[in-house]
């Protein structure tokens, strides 16, 4: 890596007190050489004709185009939303469901740095970039939807504070969480930087970011299901309740893990060369205690769903399409991908594990889509179904968060220790 | 107190109000929410009132007599704040006028996360532009569908009837109820509108359902109605309840300092907690 040697011999001459122009030139040099350094990396490396390229790159480039439309033609140009449906794919897909799956960055944090279990300590730099790149792509996907995004500076601000709004303390908490998680992971950055000194400055920051991280992790996931409190009279009523934001809360534990189980395990495949194997052997281990923490939280995410069920009364909802499409989601992806974890997790089993985080993860994704999209409104003749430009622009997001993750995990030194 | 008088108090309350302008915020507000009452059984469905929130809000003015606009349910619209709807009834034809209900507690205010929707002191709920950000969190929550979006527009703006605050600062009423000519709407504070529309229902029992809506539905609104006939069948929600909507949140909004404090107590006890010991403090 020519890249980190050229600024390795910046850091080894440092600044010295009393030499002005010595500074300065050192200085100058020390920036000379930090773009020379930035420079090279942005330059691509490997193969350029993967599938994977040849798929996304058409795909990002008419998403750019897409996104330029929708704001010179307005929402409606480019969404179904309508009177009925203000809220579509954008939000019920990219950012609630997006954010339900960064979960894992909160989970594996407060695992390694509050409780000090060393065994996810391999993952725990993997996660903290996964969820900081899905909060800047999924949670900040909440800007293209906004009418007027040049406002946004009302609420941070401070020239219009509404503390009365779950929206008002979900949008700070994003935006905190970003910087708690920039700041969890600066000092992998400032590692590729070379900048030793930074990074045992930022280190030592860390462990009041995780607590912060989870502390707003609690707040927000519990809030974006809060924003669907006063929907009452429009979520069908299986899925309603006072406690969206407890089972909100609870069920992103599972999405993450979840999520962290699925990516790990693609991860493990495609930067095969850059994970060194004593991290190899120890990830099947991981795997395996991930999906007993994914149990586990399922099963007291279904124990709490039934007891608000049968507390409710809501036997006769399910007579209708409602409630066998309600039953699937609680049972066939929840109770099932359930037990399909502890059974893996026991007997050490990864293709039953990797099959339960797929249909944990289609669970979450339905149960999101389900409160913010299909049963809201279920009670009115009409329905929302995102439109193509809805979809290409959310693949552009997914590939261009991709793309990122991959650039930064082949650079930073993501998976060493 | 006769009405003619009370419009005159509440009109010169308006005025006054938009001359002490909102820093009044901290003294005891004795104003009385304004409100207007809506007789069902009095509308005659000549639309006026929609021609005139066109013609006063730069908005859509419709072609009442040849566009049939009554053979179709409509909603207000971006276009248009209030529209007069046609139900077959049990007692025959029955024309209701809707419109934002500005609710006591209304959801989207508190929905609002920079204040753009605002209940006034007075009682009109406005949209004011320069705060909005476009997230449609309003829509999503009023129990009334009421606030409308312009998908159509680049800088698109949130539709919905303001009770014309404006020209109730120039001591004007609405200039829908002005434009009434049967007198099924009357403007005024929501106290007098109540004993107005007990009046009326004490006087003609027989002629009124038992109820005025608005009363109590989700928390007591602005706009109330008198029926004929049962609500269900002129097009009103009565599943909503009576609980204020911000109240649904409310909960939930009290328990972030909770967890806003708790959890970082409790997170860094347990990071010293299980701290081994040769990592002494750094």
């Amino acid at each position: 890596m020519a890249g980190k040697n050229v600024l390795e011999i910046g850091t080894a001459t440092p600044f010295k007190k009393g030499y002005k122009m010595d500074k300065k030139t050192i200085f100058f040099g020390e920036v000379k050489r930090f773009f020379k350094f930035i420079l090279q990396e942005m330059k691509p490396r490997g193969k350029w004709l993967t599938p994977f390229n040849i798929i996304s790159l058409p795909i990002m480039f008419i998403g750019f185009i897409l996104l330029i439309l929708r704001f010179v033609k307005g929402l409606g140009y480019a969404t179904n939303l309508s009177q009925e449906f203000p809220w579509g794919f954008w939000i019920g897909f990219d950012v609630i469901t997006g954010v339900a799956f960064a979960g894992g960055a909160y989970v594996i944090t407060f695992v390694v740095y509050v409780m000090k279990v060393e065994k996810y300590h391999p993952i725990v730099k993997v996660t903290v970039l996964n969820g900081l790149l899905a909060y800047m792509f999924y949670a900040g996907a909440l800007v293209l939807d906004l009418g007027k995004p040049w406002n946004i500076f009302n609420p941070i601000i401070g020239n219009s504070f509404g503390y009365n709004s779950v929206l008002f303390l979900v949008a700070w908490h994003f935006l905190l969480y970003m910087a708690t998680e920039f700041l969890e992971f600066s000092p992998t950055i400032a590692q590729w930087l070379g900048w030793e000194k930074l990074q045992k400055i930022l280190k030592s920051l860390t462990v009041g970011a995780v607590i912060f991280g989870i502390t707003l992790s609690i707040l927000h996931q519990s809030g974006l299901g809060a924003l669907f409190l006063m929907a009452k009279s429009k979520i069908h009523p299986l899925w309603y309740s006072e406690f969206i934001p407890v089972f909100f809360f609870v069920s992103s534990i599972f999405a993450g893990l979840s999520m962290v189980i699925f990516e790990g395990t693609i991860s493990h495949r495609v930067f095969k060369d850059k994970i060194d194997s004593k991290h190899h052997a120890a990830f099947d281990e991981i795997i395996f205690g991930l999906a007993k923490g994914a149990a586990i939280t399922m099963f007291v995410y279904y124990f709490f769903k039934a007891l608000v069920f049968i507390h409710g009364g809501q036997w006769s909802y399910l007579t209708d399409s409602w409630g066998i499409w309600y039953l699937f989601e609680v049972i066939g992806l929840v109770l099932i991908p359930c037990f399909m974890f502890a059974y893996g997790a026991k007997n050490r089993n990864l293709g039953i594990i990797r099959t339960a985080a797929i249909l944990t993860m289609i669970g979450i994704i339905l149960n999101r889509l389900n409160i913010s999209i299909i049963t809201f409104n279920w009670n009115i003749p009409a329905v929302y179904y995102p439109s193509w430009i809805e979809i290409v622009i959310t693949l552009m997001i997914i590939f261009t968060e991709i793309w990122v993750f991959r650039w930064v995990v082949s650079r930073m030194p993501v998976f060493e220790d | 107190m006769d009405r003619r008088n009370f419009l005159k108090v509440t009109g010169g309350i308006a005025a006054s109000l938009a001359a002490t302008g909102l820093q009044a915020k901290e003294k005891q507000n004795d104003e009385e929410f304004v409100g207007v009452l809506t007789d069902t059984t009095r509308c005659i469905g000549c639309r006026a009132c929609e021609k005139a929130c066109g013609e006063a809000h730069d908005l859509l003015v419709p072609d009442v007599e040849n566009d049939n606009a009554l053979d179709n349910l409509r909603t207000p619209s971006e276009k248009q704040w209030t529209v007069v709807n046609r139900y077959e009834t049990d007692v025959g034809e029955v024309f209701v006028k809707q419109q934002c209900m500005h609710c006591w507690q209304p959801a989207c205010t508190a929905a609002c996360l920079t204040n753009a929707m605002l209940k006034t002191k007075e009682g009109p709920v406005i949209w004011r532009e320069g705060k909005c950000i476009g997230c449609r969190y309003c829509m999503a929550s009023c129990p009334f569908n009421i606030p409308k979006y312009e998908y159509g527009s680049w800088n698109p703006k949130v539709q919905k009837c303001n009770m014309c605050y404006d020209r109730l600062q120039q001591g004007k009423k609405p200039a829908c109820v002005e434009a009434c000519p049967t007198g099924a709407l009357m403007f005024g504070s929501k106290r007098e509108l109540m004993e107005i529309a007990r009046v009326r229902i004490y006087n003609h029992p027989e002629k009124y359902v038992h109820k005025i809506y608005g009363e109590h539905e989700v928390g007591g609104t602005g706009w109330l109605y008198l029926s004929g006939v049962p609500f269900e069948q002129i097009g009103f929600r009565t599943d909503l309840g009576t609980t204020p909507y911000p109240e649904y949140t409310k909960e939930f909004l009290y328990a972030v300092p909770l967890i806003f404090f708790g959890a970082p107590a409790l997170l860094t006890g347990l990071h010293f907690l299980t701290k081994k010991d040769e990592s002494s403090e750094e």
